[in-house]
């Protein structure tokens, strides 16, 4: 595809917005692992929160989680 | 009868229906983006910029998601300072970098932009410099927050400055009509852009949107993680003998 003598500038302005949006995704679901594995070990550990009962720890909300 | 905002202010609720939407959410914004970028790559060249209006497909949607994306940590904010709703603090929080990426992203592109068709990359115009203080405040909501540990100071403090702020976003909006500036005057979609530019512009917009939505939505659910993270943490170390320690960051 020709895209004129600009190409250069209309191509790096897409490379920009694909860098930073693919930066953004990878940030956030690199960040939502981290944080479920950590969970996932504190529960592993028994830890439940001080206001959910003993063995009533919302199972369908984590397995969403 | 519950409202719609009061029946998901259970953050166990929110992560479920958002668990459930953000596959589809995501989906249809790399659907629609693709489908954007498929017809901009296909438009003939603009009769004064050549090939270069095909920034504007990009460009565009970035600006509008920069103003558009504070106003929803304003409205936030407002829904955590004025009715105490426990997702309007994590909503503003998580919004921020991404709205700081969209404004970030609309200088890069505006910039790029602008040497071919006005000769510069940068001045000091209205439209820009009000951008750029809007990015600025974005860094500035960020570095408040983090610079104060009490979660619940910090969350009120930035949203009082938020509200302020919003102040900026009508300043953007009509500074290229309230001054002669070298950025051109706001566009009417259905009147000053010829059809054969409108539909891919629209689509893109849409795409942005969506994208927005989808990033906002997972940014949320990690806060939400994360907080919980922190609770059990709490859990653990009491349990373990330590004295219960309510301001641990994590």
């Amino acid at each position: 595809m020709d895209l004129g003598p600009h190409a250069g500038v209309i191509l790096a302005c897409y490379a920009a917005v694909t860098l930073v949006i693919a930066g953004l995704i990878l940030w956030l679901v690199a960040d939502g692992r981290r944080l479920a594995l950590q969970l996932a070990a504190l529960e592993e550990r028994g830890i439940r929160r001080r206001s959910a009962k003993s063995g009533d720890a919302e199972p369908e909300a984590n397995a969403r989680i | 009868m519950a409202t719609l905002t009061q029946r998901y202010a259970n953050p166990t609720r929110f992560m479920a229906l958002s668990g459930r939407l953000l596959p589809w959410i995501s989906v249809a914004a790399a659907l629609t983006i693709a489908w954007g970028l498929v017809l901009a790559f296909n438009v003939p060249p603009d009769y004064q910029q050549g090939h270069t209006v095909k920034i504007m497909f990009i460009h565009v949607p970035c600006a509008w998601l920069a103003s558009m994306v504070y106003a929803v940590i304003a409205l936030s904010s407002a829904g955590l300072l004025v009715f105490r709703h426990p997702l309007a603090e994590v909503s503003a929080k998580t919004a921020a970098p991404i709205g700081a990426a969209f404004t970030l992203l609309a200088l890069v592109t505006g910039a790029l932009w602008g040497k071919p068709t006005w000769g510069t990359y940068w001045v000091w115009d209205a439209r820009l410099t009000s951008v750029l203080i809007l990015f600025f405040l974005y860094l500035g909501l960020i570095a408040l927050r983090s610079s104060i540990d009490d979660e619940a100071l910090a969350g009120k403090l930035t949203a009082v400055l938020a509200i302020v702020g919003i102040v900026l976003l009508p300043i953007i909006k009509f500074s290229v009509d309230w001054w002669w500036t070298l950025h051109q005057s706001s566009t009417r979609l259905t009147s000053t852009i010829d059809p054969v530019f409108r539909a891919p512009l629209w689509v893109m917009a849409l795409g942005f949107l969506l994208l927005f939505a989808a990033l906002h939505l997972k940014a949320m659910r990690n806060e939400l993680l994360r907080r919980r993270v922190k609770a059990l943490t709490l859990v653990a170390v009491e349990r373990s003998g330590g004295a219960p320690a309510p301001k641990l960051a994590v």
